[in-house]
């Protein structure tokens, strides 16, 4: 056909099956109508390693894993993270061990996501779950506080008003770092070092043989 | 008033001047709403074709999209270049501008073409023409007015006191200029058969599908025109002018706000008028589809507003074809377009041009037909080999001795 296929294959390119884009954010212009709110606003599933917000985990004692040491800090390549540890109260601490982060902000006007600090945290403490969908009015909003950041009682991270939280998202948030460390691979034999989360408890390993 | 009655012989009538102002009031509402129309449809129907979805949150379907652009470019800031030519940079929008809508004013909208009618219909007792003006010229007032066009580019490009837009306008010009002769030499072989300039006449010609120009000037001259009307509009293949990759924006690199969208809504609006023009040349325009005695007539609808019916149906089509070859063709070098222009295009118009001009000799001197065509071929195929032997002897000068500038 020479010149004249390239006509044929952009035609047979139309229609509904090919289509690649999905109704991103739909939503929000049709609020009003739930049943097509629905269907306007599918999301992809994102990928198992997605580099999102953070949170800082409990213990299953719903103790914080936190022990404001600012390894995070430290290795933060976009100086985003400000902590500072103090002294934990013998009579009532608020994490195992001699210190807790008493102050933890992360600056998500600066975050760049590279999981530097999840990869530095000793104790597991900081993970990033998988939303990256949330936006802000003004530059205060962008800090997140501890108190943003922290899982809520029940071990789930906290759902603030201007995220974009779907089902399923808030689950395995520490995704990224069971799906590289050795031991969260169910064919790995050695001793599983994965300390427990409030609301999951000790995740089994996953298997990644394939 | 001239316009009305040329040599004010009778008394000026109220009708007439309203059915005038009625008529201008039209064109130009329906020139800026199928402007709006097609910058929808064609980001609408490329996206199909890029397995994409378009435009879709503004209004149903997403078909306000344009007037949302069009009110956004509205409140942004109107810059002038110091270095600029400040009278000519704000003249050249309004140069593109006015003669896209101008060209629509010739083009038949509608009106009952069927048994000899003309297309002549009557509003408030008065006999008219479905279209705006129908100038004894027709057609060369297209063509005049779609050189006009080309200042508003040149200009453009020049008066910006930048350096890629006015190789953008250089390039415009020189792809206008080189084209506009294939236009046209394919435009004179309609109207060689339609013998007339008039569009309402050439229209007329074209009563059954046998009679529309495409075929009755075999296809040849259809596709020639359809490739220069192409350039002609700076559409992609063929849209060096503003060859992103190269020129940044090309001609309007350094307009923004209302200017830069009268650059826009022009050239939307020139593929809406080409379109027109296309259709009402080779496809007879609002004529109903007809084979012989036998028409398709769609009941109910009065014949004149279904003139009108069949030439959106007809210029849709062409609309869909021109965004078809934008998703299609990649872009021509430019010693590639001039190629095609120059080696291919013009003498190939030329020579249909010519075949057609003896047959129609023939016919009327009643000489044997088939004898007349075979010598034109005979006389073309020598004038084609004597043209590829100039095309490879300054090829092979251009090697040896370099090129000549």
């Amino acid at each position: 056909m020479g010149y004249l296929g390239g006509f044929i294959v952009t035609l047979r390119q139309r229609g509904v099956k090919n289509r690649v884009t999905t109704q991103y954010s739909g939503g929000r212009v049709y609020r009003r109508n739930k049943k097509r709110a629905v269907k306007m606003d599918e999301k992809l599933e994102k990928p198992e390693r997605l580099h999102g917000r953070h949170v800082l985990n409990r213990y299953e004692d719903g103790m914080e894993k936190c022990i404001g040491c600012e390894l995070c800090a430290a290795v933060c390549p976009a100086k985003c993270i400000h902590v500072r540890g103090a002294d934990n109260d013998p009579m009532k601490p608020t994490s195992p061990g001699e210190r807790f982060g008493w102050i933890y902000e992360i600056n998500y006007l600066r975050c760049i996501h590279c999981d530097l600090c999840v990869e530095a945290c000793p104790t597991e403490a900081i993970t990033e779950t998988k939303l990256f969908e949330f936006s802000f009015t003004n530059r205060q909003d962008a800090i997140y506080t501890k108190s943003e950041l922290l899982v809520d009682n029940s071990g789930k991270p906290q759902q603030l008003a201007w995220e974009d939280w779907r089902e399923g998202e808030d689950l395995n948030t520490s995704g990224w770092m069971r799906a590289t460390a050795a031991s969260g691979d169910a064919n790995f034999t050695g001793v599983v070092s994965w300390s427990g989360e409030l609301g999951y408890g000790i995740r089994p390993a996953e298997d990644k043989s394939e | 008033m001239i316009a009305l009655d040329t040599l004010l012989s009778d008394e000026i009538l109220w009708a007439p001047l309203l059915i005038i102002l009625l008529k201008v009031v039209v064109v130009f509402v329906v020139g800026l709403l199928s402007t709006m129309l097609m910058v929808w449809f064609e980001r609408k129907a490329i996206a199909g074709m890029q397995n994409r979805i378009g435009p879709n949150k503004t209004g149903p379907f997403g078909i306000m999209q344009t007037l949302a652009d069009g009110i956004k470019l509205f409140f942004k800031e109107d810059l002038i270049p110091n270095r600029s030519d400040r009278f000519v940079f704000a003249l050249a929008p309004f140069l593109s501008f006015v003669p896209a809508f101008l060209a629509f004013a010739i083009i038949p909208l509608g009106g009952d073409f069927r048994n000899g009618n003309g297309g002549e219909v009557t509003w408030f007792g008065h006999v008219t023409k479905v279209q705006l003006a129908d100038p004894p010229i027709g057609v060369l007032f297209a063509l005049a007015i779609s050189s006009i066009a080309v200042y508003g580019i040149m200009l453009a490009g020049w008066s910006s006191g930048s350096k890629y837009p006015l190789i953008g306008s250089v390039r415009a010009s020189a792809q206008m200029v080189s084209y506009e002769a294939a236009l046209g030499l394919s435009l004179a072989c309609v109207l060689l058969l339609a013998g007339t300039l008039s569009t309402s006449g050439i229209v007329a010609a074209q009563a059954t599908i046998t009679q529309w120009h495409v075929i009755s000037t075999g296809i040849v001259p259809f596709i020639i025109f359809l490739i220069a009307a192409t350039a002609e509009l700076n559409r992609p293949p063929f849209d060096l002018v503003e060859a992103e990759q190269e020129l940044v924006g090309g001609f309007n690199t350094e307009y923004s706000s209302i200017r830069f969208a009268l650059f826009y809504l022009a050239e939307f609006m020139n593929t809406v008028t080409m379109s027109a023009l296309i259709v009402t040349l080779f496809f007879g325009g609002p004529q109903p589809l007809a084979f012989g005695n036998f028409v398709f007539d769609i009941p109910l609808i009065p014949n004149a507003l279904e003139g009108t019916l069949w030439l959106l149906a007809k210029v849709l089509v062409f609309l869909y074809v021109y965004i078809w070859f934008r998703a299609t063709l990649p872009r021509l070098r430019y010693d590639q377009l001039m190629d095609l222009g120059w080696k291919v295009l013009i003498p190939g118009a030329l020579g249909w041009f010519i075949l057609l001009a003896s047959q129609r000799m023939a016919r009327q001197n009643e000489w044997n037909i088939i004898l007349v065509t075979s010598i034109s071929v005979v006389v073309m195929v020598g004038g084609y080999l004597l043209l590829q032997a100039a095309f490879t002897q300054s090829a092979r000068q251009r090697e040896t001795q370099g090129p000549m500038f």
